[in-house]
Formats: structure tokens, sequence, C-alpha cells
């Protein structure tokens, strides 16, 4: 089984024996031995990105759609802390990402060699674990560990840094076989007497809330599954984080909506007023909370999550059950069946008419118009007209995410990638590209803005290079959407820098890059102009151009909590007013 | 779950917390490149404080190193700090040597007094008193070797600031538990 080979040769054969298919990537001096082997071999395609930036969040696209280790190969110096901004974003995410920096000759460490970097020491905060690689007897292990550490537990992105004396040395390999780690053993079933306790405070509950997040996707298709059965089983309210929408179909009846700042009025009031609430694979982050000592003020918590830190770090909670959320959820499931435990009927039915109730405020509800755009209508219509389709979605950061989350609904886990965390701009076409190259025959879609598109439009070229036909779907509203909305808030309508001046035209842009561009302007043209993009067999710019002064309601101003929500209809032109509701603690918080 | 009792947020300064405890944390951990800097990272990267540190190996042949940590905070934060190192990949255990109450404390300092006549003779009484060694001596000064808890390190430090001293160099503490079981 053990072969002897040289370093180069190693990696690329641990990348085959871990099943990867798709490598992203972008050569230079650090990395040539393994780029010559990948040379030498069809098992493992290398897509060339066009900024290592992007090789990262394409490899985040490809593991969030797919499940599977996302991967990259970059160069040392620079190669290697471009790639800093996507491993952060995939540790906010607990994406589960391998990242192969080349490093200078182990002789030249610590000499300021050209492009060298100590990229252990710039990625030890933005990495789940890192390695320098220093002797060809550690390479096989490291690899193997790599893959180990990065999807298991909580997963997160590693990084292996190999100088390149140990990419020509010779060593002996040998393909994975079960890695027992010697202080690493993430934990997976949850503690039977917690569970039981769980499952009874379950029970007795008269105002219930699951509360998911980014967890049960990361746990796995069949977390997602059992999730439903348990709140089929109970009868019980959902609501999710934007990390974890999809774990519970948005056509399901239970479902409340997405919670947090920009989440639905139902599914905050649930979370303010419930008795009982089951956060399952979330984290409590401020986004969510809101203002920390008026969260959810009467309810007991029950906390599932893989990782013990996450547990009481922002939140205290009642009970806490450390494991996977899929060994929890069946656990739960079973102990539920088993002791043919049932719900009380009649709070639970007197809770669901109190979340009608609120329901009935209609809060993602906005006033449309026959002459613009307007960019929730622009989403709905994108959603209407793709909802039929094996269709991935993944967005840049800002409005149109909060949008997108808000009016594109999702009943299935993994089809939908955003950065969540970090909140990076850019993230959205390369993790499409992505996406794509997991899904080849599937609709993949950015759903973009026209600021965030520039900071990573560079991919463009790499979807034109694999004939990879992402649709790039920008609300064009000429803003820095989000930060113009908090500026008209919190700043006395001072939009400091966030007007997007000297845009490109997106249509000769995409021509330039051998893209088809599409604009369109009117809310009349917009199904056939969105069925254009559709039908055409390549990568698309669409510039819908939106309304420019929207604001994405419903909302939590920043310092309150979930039952201070702001609505749409109350805040007509209501900048003065709202800059009075938050208070200067609240501004801090934005 | 209301404000006395809830933990502070990611935004909330930890100096305006009242219930500050000081805690010492035994990491074992593997002793690998870069262990020390992942395990003081982690304390400023998340805003924790550090009061003392010591690390050593302690196994050579399993690469074993000891690190002994004295930090500060709100007991949910020193709680939090123990999940988080737990959460390392090279850590094998972290013991909170304050809560277990068993916990023994020592940490060695070594103290330059310089001084002639009646401070040296003071410096020589009171070094007795505290069974500090004297390491190194000329014609005016004395090198002490003191190994004792932080406080009584403290303690002699003050008394010989009057007397002459020059400087002080200190291990920072290293603890271990009471009693025949391992931590």
């Amino acid at each position: 089984m053990s072969k002897e080979m040289t370093g180069a040769e190693m990696v690329v054969e641990a990348l085959k024996d871990h099943g990867v298919d798709v490598l992203f990537g972008y050569p230079g001096g650090a990395v040539l031995p393994i780029y010559d082997v990948l040379f030498q071999q069809e098992s493992v395609r290398h897509i060339l990105v066009r900024h290592e930036q992007g090789a990262a969040h394409a490899a985040e696209g490809y593991a969030r759609s797919s499940g599977k280790v996302g991967t990259l190969l970059v160069t040392s110096g620079p190669g290697a802390t471009n790639t800093v901004t996507g491993l952060t974003d995939a540790l906010m995410d607990s994406i589960p990402l391998v990242c192969i920096t080349g490093q200078v000759p182990t002789h030249l460490i610590g000499s300021d060699a050209f492009q060298e970097c100590d990229t252990v020491g710039i990625t030890r905060h933005c990495t789940k674990h890192n390695y320098l690689v220093k002797s060809i007897n550690d390479l096989c292990r490291v690899l193997h560990e790599a893959f180990y550490v990065a999807s298991s537990g909580r997963p997160g992105p590693v990084v292996v840094d190999i100088p390149k004396d140990v990419q020509f040395a010779r060593g002996v390999y040998s393909p994975p076989h079960n890695v027992h780690h010697k202080t690493y053993h993430p934990q997976l079933d949850g503690d039977v007497t917690l569970i039981r306790e769980a499952v009874a405070m379950m029970a007795a509950a008269k105002r219930p809330v699951f509360y998911t997040g980014g967890g049960v996707i990361n746990s796995g298709p069949v977390a997602a599954a059992t999730l439903r059965e348990l709140v089929a089983l109970t009868g019980f309210p959902i609501t999710s984080t934007l990390m974890g929408l999809g774990a519970y179909p948005a056509s399901g009846a239970n479902w409340l909506g997405m919670l947090g700042m920009h989440g639905t009025f139902e599914a905050n009031n649930a979370m303010h007023d419930c008795d009982l609430m089951i956060a399952v694979g979330s984290r409590f982050d401020d986004r969510i909370t809101g203002r920390l000592d008026a969260f959810s003020p009467g309810s007991k918590k029950i906390h599932i999550d893989i990782d013990r830190s996450s547990i009481n770090k922002n939140v205290k909670v009642d009970l806490a059950i450390v494991g996977d959320c899929g060994h929890v959820l069946e656990a739960m499931v079973r102990v539920w069946r088993s002791e043919a435990m049932h719900a009380e009927k009649q709070p639970l039915d007197a809770w669901r008419a109190q979340i009608d109730h609120w329901r009935a405020k209609k809060s993602l509800a906005y006033r449309n118009s026959k002459t613009t755009i307007k960019p929730q209508y622009a989403v709905q219509r994108l959603y209407e007209l793709t909802k039929d389709k094996d269709v991935y979605v993944t967005t840049e950061v800002g409005q149109h995410q909060m949008w997108a989350a808000q009016h594109y609904h999702f009943d299935e886990p993994n089809r939908w990638m955003t950065s969540g965390g970090l909140g990076t701009m850019g993230y959205g076409l390369p993790a499409a590209i992505g996406a794509q190259l997991a899904h080849p025959k599937s609709l993949v879609i950015d759903i973009a803005g026209e600021a965030s598109i520039l900071m990573c439009i560079q991919e463009l070229s790499t979807a034109i290079q694999y004939r990879l036909p992402v649709k790039v779907f920008i609300l064009n509203n000429e803003y820095m959407g989000m930060v113009r909305q908090w500026q008209e808030l919190l700043h006395g309508g001072r939009y400091s820098h966030s007007y997007s001046e000297a845009l490109p035209d997106f249509v000769k842009l995409a021509e330039a890059f051998g893209a088809k561009g599409i604009r369109c302007y009117e809310p009349g043209d917009l199904d056939r102009a969105i069925g254009e993009m559709l039908d055409y067999d390549g990568p698309v710019l669409f510039d819908c151009v939106v309304e420019k002064g929207e604001n994405c309601f419903p909302m939590i101003p920043s310092g309150k909590a979930h039952n201070d929500m702001l609505l749409a209809d109350l805040s007509d032109d209501a900048g003065v007013e709202l800059g009075a509701i938050i208070d200067e603690k609240g501004k801090m918080l934005v | 779950m209301n404000a006395p009792t809830s933990p502070p947020s990611p935004y909330s300064s930890a100096t305006t917390n009242p219930n500050v405890e000081s805690h010492t944390l035994s990491v074992l951990v593997d002793n690998e490149p870069g262990v020390l800097a992942r395990v003081v990272g982690l304390f400023s990267g998340r805003g924790y404080n550090i009061e003392s540190l010591t690390v050593a190996e302690v196994a050579h042949a399993e690469h074993l190193s000891r690190i002994t940590i004295r930090t500060s905070g709100a007991p949910e934060t020193i709680e939090q700090i123990r999940h988080q190192l737990e959460r390392l990949v090279p850590v094998r255990q972290v013991t909170d040597l304050t809560v277990t109450g068993r916990g023994l404390e020592r940490e060695l300092a070594m103290v330059k007094v310089r001084g002639r006549g009646d401070n040296r003779n003071d410096a020589l009484q009171l070094a007795e008193a505290f069974r500090a060694r004297i390491v190194d001596a000329t014609t005016e000064s004395f090198i002490f070797e003191l190994t004792g808890k932080p406080e009584k390190i403290d303690e002699f430090v003050d008394l010989m600031r009057p007397i002459g001293l020059v400087e002080v160099s200190r291990t920072g503490v290293a603890a271990i538990s009471r009693g025949p079981e391992p931590i």
C-alpha cells in the first residue's frame, strides 16, 4: 500500500484519496512542483481562479453546496495572504476547507525571502488549525489529518503550508486509514439523560419554538430530515438563522421565516415570547439576539451544539447538549416516539393563534411600483420563475442579501450559500462558480449588489474559461445599500462614500469578459428579461436597475429587543424618527 | 435570564463586571511548534487577561508540555476561556485548579538587591525570614532566590524596595493538584 514518491506527488495522491475532484488554485513559484504533478494526471480537476480570494470562496461554495471538503492550492506570500478573507469567512461559517499553500524552501524561512510570509502565523487566527510541514516524513500524516480536522466536529478551514524543498523531497506515502487523532476528539453523541430531560421539557412546553442554524446544514441531509421529523412530531413552530435556511422547508406548515435583525415579525416575536426555545446548531450571534438583556426573557433555553464553547457564550441556557445536531435530533425523535410523548394541544393551539396574529402583520410587505423595479419584487419574480428548477443560490453581502433571504424561499438544505458570520462582499460570484462545479447541470444564481459584485468581478473570467453558466443577478441601486440605509437611520442622511460612483456599464462589462449582459429597468419587462437570462447557455450579468432609496425592512434596530421591530409601513421617509429610536449604544452595535 | 445574570456581550467591556475572579488553569498540550502562540493568541484575540504564564515540556517522549495560566475574569468568562482552550487542536486537557480547589501554586523569583551597611544586614535578615537563598553575592549586592506563592514573592519584593531593590526576575506560577491523582 505504501509507496515512495515526492512531496508534490503526495499532495495530489492525498487529494485523490480524499475524493477531491475539483481543486481551485493559482500557480506561483513556491507551488510549481505540485502544479507539475497536476499537469500529469486527470483525476483532480484544477480550476484556475483569477485571485486567491476567489479560490477560497469558490471552495466554500463547492463545499456548502455538496457537503464535501473544499480544496484550494495557492503559492507562498501574496498567494497565501490573499486567501485570508476566504479562510476567515469559512471559519466564521464553519465550512470545511483544506488550503494548501506553498512556502519558500525551509533553509530560507525567516530570511525575508522573495514571496515569503509567515503563513502559519498569519492564518493561525483564521483557521481551525494549520500546519507548517518542515519534513517530508510528516507530510503524509499532516495531509490526512488536515482533511479529518476540516471535516469533523465543527467544520472549518485548515491550512497546510509546504516549503518547496519538501515538495521535491522523496518520502513514503500511505493512504488514509481511520485517523485517530492524539488530542482532537469531537463529541458526536449527546448525553442521553440530558436528551430525555430536553424531550420532557418539550412535552411540557406551552409556547415552544425551534431556533435552528447552520449546524443542521453542516451535519448533513440526515440532520435536516430528522429535524423535519421532529417538527412534524411535536408540531412546534420553527425559525432559522440566515445560515440555516433550507434545513426546514420554507413551504412547511410550521415555518416562521428567518429570525434576527431582518427576520420576520412572527419569528422574532415568537422568540421573544416563547416559554421554551430549542436552539439547534445556532450560536446566538448578535444579529440574532438583538439586545442581550432583553433577549427572550421568559423562556427556558435548550442549546444543542457540537462546539462546547458556543454554549453560554452570549446567552446563558438552561440545558446544554453537546453533540452533532444530527445525532442529537435522532435521539430526540427516538425518545419522543418511544415514550409516546405528545405536545399539549390546547396551549399549542393558542400559541399558533398568537403567531398567526403576528403573521397577519405581513412584515415582509413593501409598497410596489409600476414605474421602477422594487428590489423585493425583483427577488420575488426571480424566485417565482426559478423555483421549479434545480437551483442553487449564492449572494454577496448587503441589502440584496437580506432581500434574497426574505423573498427567495428554500425547501432543501445546501441550496443557499451566503456569507453569514463574516459578511464578505465579493463572496457570491466565486461561491457560485464553486457551486456550479459541484452541480454542473443545475441552475446557479448569484443574487448580487452592484458594489459587492465589483469586489470579485475578475472571477467572471473563470466562469468563461470553464463554461460555467452562472447567473449574476445584480440589484443595482447605485448605493452600498446597507451602508446607505444605516447612514440614513443613524447619520442624518449624510451618505459618506456609499454612493457607487463611476459604475461600469455592466452589459458592456459582461461582453468584455465574453459573457452575456442584460439590463432591465421596467417592472413590466422583468419577467421577460429574467427568462432571457435563464435561457442563455452561459454566464450572464443581469443589471437589474432598482429603486435607489429602498430600505430593508422589517428590522430590529441595533441595541433593541426582538419585540421592538420596525416595520416597513411605519417608516416611509422616516430617517429622522429612526435616528431617534436608536440610542448611542445601539449605534455602536451597527 | 435578566440583566444581572446575563453574560457579557461581545461588545461590553469585561472590566464593568464586578465579579472578576483570578483562576489558575493547567493546560496540557502537544509540544508542537506554535502551540504556545495558539494559546497566547487565543487570549489576545478574544480579549482575555493573562496575569502569568509558564510553559515547559514535562514528558519528552510523549511531546507533552504543560502550560500554567493565571487569568482573571467573571466566572462565565473563565468557563468560556476553558472551552475555547479545549477547542484548540493540540490541547489535550484543560483543568481549572481554582475550581477544583486542590491546586498547589508556586513561583520562583530571583531578586537583586544593592546596598551597604545596615541595609545589607536588613536584607539578610528579611531573606532568612522568607527562606530566600543567596545565590550570588558581592561586597555591595546580593541575589536572592525565593520560592513560594506569588503573594509571598510580592511581599518580599516590596520589603526589598526601600533597602535597595535593583531588579526582579520571576518565573510565573507553576501549579499542580494535591493528592495522589493527576489532574
